[in-house]
């Protein structure tokens, strides 16, 4: 080794530093360390690392792009002329919902990239560093907030173009846009919950999507409730879906009910507050 | 500083299932120097060093890590050490910059500050060419250097090393020699695990042998090898025929067991110190034997078990057809890569 450090440092002249030299240089006291990060900028800089990922692997927002423009045009023209007589009306019925029912879905990628992520090394290297543990789950959920804007922006443009025009304007749309937002913030607990608890990838897709679908599908996303059987009305009105999907349609509608959206935050609570420490807790367990 | 030893472990004890795969593990030890942990694969090492890191809870026994306990003071616990894991515990789809800037804002520095430190430090790890090349790219040995450099932004009091050498080529492995013997001239404390008997006497003060989740002899490397035989001397005489006088005279110079090896030319001898060697070979040269290889040798981890356990390494205990596959596979793997 130091037969290398010799001869790339021999040119130079005068100092020859060999490599052990120059690592204890680089080496700061052991008394010298900064105050420890703190939650929040713990949690942004996981969440940073998010956005690293999402730069050098763009691939992976293949999901959150073809996925949000096939379910939006896919739904409106196959459903459109028989649910609601024409493409025109439906799409002003539809388009709140499928943008619910898209970011809801992708939600469900969260948990399924933790559950390849947290087996790798580098969160051994995490969960030794003393930062405020949670950050790296919550870290990593904030920097999937920036796959949900870009699924839902994707959703709202086909959706204008198809001719979907709300009465909220641009401020009642931006109301819906960040109340989902923090809706899919909570329920990406649930599927943490769920990456953290299975073995595989596969296994955790599969419980996701045994919960998304009577979740998304029993729900007012498609049909108006009434049409249906009433124990299955009643079972539609308190899915946590509709609520939020009913909120998204007064919001995009121009009518702000404080009553609706304090019901979809008060689901929102509870999501994080029943899931957040059930998965820090298997979080913590996992060897 | 507090004169707390580096780990005071007793009874330490973790099941998976039905294994036990740390099953009563008592370690004291002190601070500054190289600390090795030497046992074969599955013997418990990695699992001992995760619950001293408090990366797992114990199912039995304490650990106190620079005088903290490691399950109710986990925190102080980890302001004091760093992590360099088995498999390279960093982040694959990042550049070596972006990987070590993530770690040092997360030890509480400034973007700025973490930024000049991974600067600084890939330099000083022969890494600035690969600055800003993703790690899924960079080799065996780059990427052990970058993952010790991740345990460096703060200089650690403990750091743990859960086999930094294996399956790196020879001189990626004397660079981490080197790196560690760096760090422990500035005072850090070394806990190293390894699977190679070299490694261990080439860097630890003290050794502790484990094998079944157990800790089968401790002290150092000379006390082992005093347990051991120190190594061997491996000859071999240009003409075949004069084997047995060469075994002779090995047998009375060294005064060691010497047995004829399946090459008629080549002589095997145990010995207990190398103390001799120089004479037996001279001895030779004066009978007027010419030797065409005199080798003095280490004693394998092999041969180390065989001494302590008075059987020869597994490399793992559950004797089923899937381990056994496993343990071929490994073999292969590791010779199609030389």
């Amino acid at each position: 080794m130091s037969e290398t450090s010799t001869r790339t440092r021999r040119p130079a002249g005068a100092d020859v530093v060999t490599e052990a030299e120059r690592i204890r240089n680089v080496l700061v006291d052991p008394g010298d360390r900064p105050t420890r990060a703190g939650a929040v900028s713990a949690s942004l800089t996981y969440g940073w690392r998010a956005l690293l990922k999402i730069k050098h692997v763009p691939e992976q927002l293949f999901d959150v792009t073809v996925f949000p423009i096939m379910m939006t045009v896919m739904f409106t023209y196959i459903f459109g002329g028989a649910l609601a007589g024409s493409v025109g009306d439906y799409v002003q019925f539809l388009i709140p919902g499928i943008f619910a029912q898209t970011l809801i879905m992708v939600t469900m990628y969260t948990g399924l990239t933790l559950n390849r992520d947290v087996s790798k090394g580098i969160f051994d290297r995490f969960r030794s560093l003393p930062t405020w543990r949670p950050a790296q789950l919550v870290g990593a959920l904030l920097g999937d907030q920036v796959r949900y804007i870009l699924a839902g922006i994707i959703i709202l443009a086909v959706g204008f173009i198809m001719g979907f025009r709300p009465d909220g304007g641009i401020s009642g749309v931006l109301a819906a846009f960040v109340m989902l937002l923090v809706f899919a913030f909570s329920l990406s607990w649930v599927w943490t919950l769920v990456s953290l608890a299975v073995r595989t990838e596969q296994a955790a897709m599969g419980v996701s999507m045994f919960i998304l679908m009577p979740l998304t599908f029993a729900s007012n996303i498609f049909v108006r409730p009434e049409t249906m059987p009433s124990w299955l009305e009643r079972a539609v009105e308190v899915n946590p879906v509709s609520v939020v999907v009913s909120t998204i349609r007064e919001l995009m509608a121009g009518t702000f009910d404080a009553g609706s959206v304090g019901v979809v935050l008060v689901y929102c609570a509870v999501l994080v507050a029943v899931f957040g420490p059930l998965s820090m807790m298997l979080y913590n367990r996992k060897s | 500083m507090s004169t707390s030893p580096a780990i005071e472990a007793t009874g330490l004890v973790k099941h998976f299932g039905d294994t036990k795969a740390v099953d009563g593990v008592d370690l004291t030890i002190a601070r500054g120097g190289v600390y090795g942990v030497l046992g074969p694969n599955g013997a418990g090492k990695t699992t001992a060093i995760r619950m001293l890191a408090t990366l797992l809870r114990p199912d039995g026994g304490q650990a106190r890590v620079l005088g903290h306990d490691v399950i109710t003071e986990a925190a102080a616990v980890r302001e004091k050490i760093a992590l360099t894991g088995q498999f390279a515990s960093l982040d694959e789809d990042l550049t070596g910059l972006e990987n070590l800037v993530l770690l040092g804002k997360l030890q509480g520095y400034s973007f700025a500050t973490a930024r000049r430190r991974g600067a600084e430090l890939l330099e000083a790890f022969g890494l600035a060419d690969a600055t800003n090349r993703q790690v899924k790219k960079y080799s065996g040995g780059m990427r052990r250097r970058l993952d010790i450099a991740g345990s460096l932004l703060t200089t650690p009091e403990l750091i743990f090393l859960d086999e930094p050498t294996t399956g790196i080529d020879p001189r990626s492995r004397n660079q981490v020699w080197d790196i560690i013997r760096t760090l422990v001239a500035a005072g850090t404390t070394v806990l190293l695990t390894t699977q190679y008997l070299e490694e261990a006497d080439q860097l630890a003060n003290r050794l502790a042998v484990i094998d079944h989740g157990k800790v089968i002899a401790e002290g150092t490397p000379g006390q082992l090898k005093a347990q051991v035989g120190s190594g061997t001397v491996q000859a071999r005489v240009s003409d075949p025929e004069r084997r047995d006088e060469a075994a002779e005279i090995l047998a009375r110079v060294l005064g060691a067991d010497v047995d004829a090896a399946a090459d008629p030319a080549a002589i095997h001898a145990r010995i207990d110190s190398h103390a001799h060697a120089a004479a037996a070979l001279s001895a030779l040269e004066e009978a007027e034997i010419a030797v065409e290889t005199f080798a003095l040798g280490q004693p394998s981890l092999d041969e180390v078990f065989l001494a302590l356990t008075g059987r020869p390494a597994e490399t793992d205990d559950r004797t089923d057809d899937s381990a056994a596959g496993a343990e071929d596979a490994a073999t292969e793997e590791k010779a199609s890569t030389r």
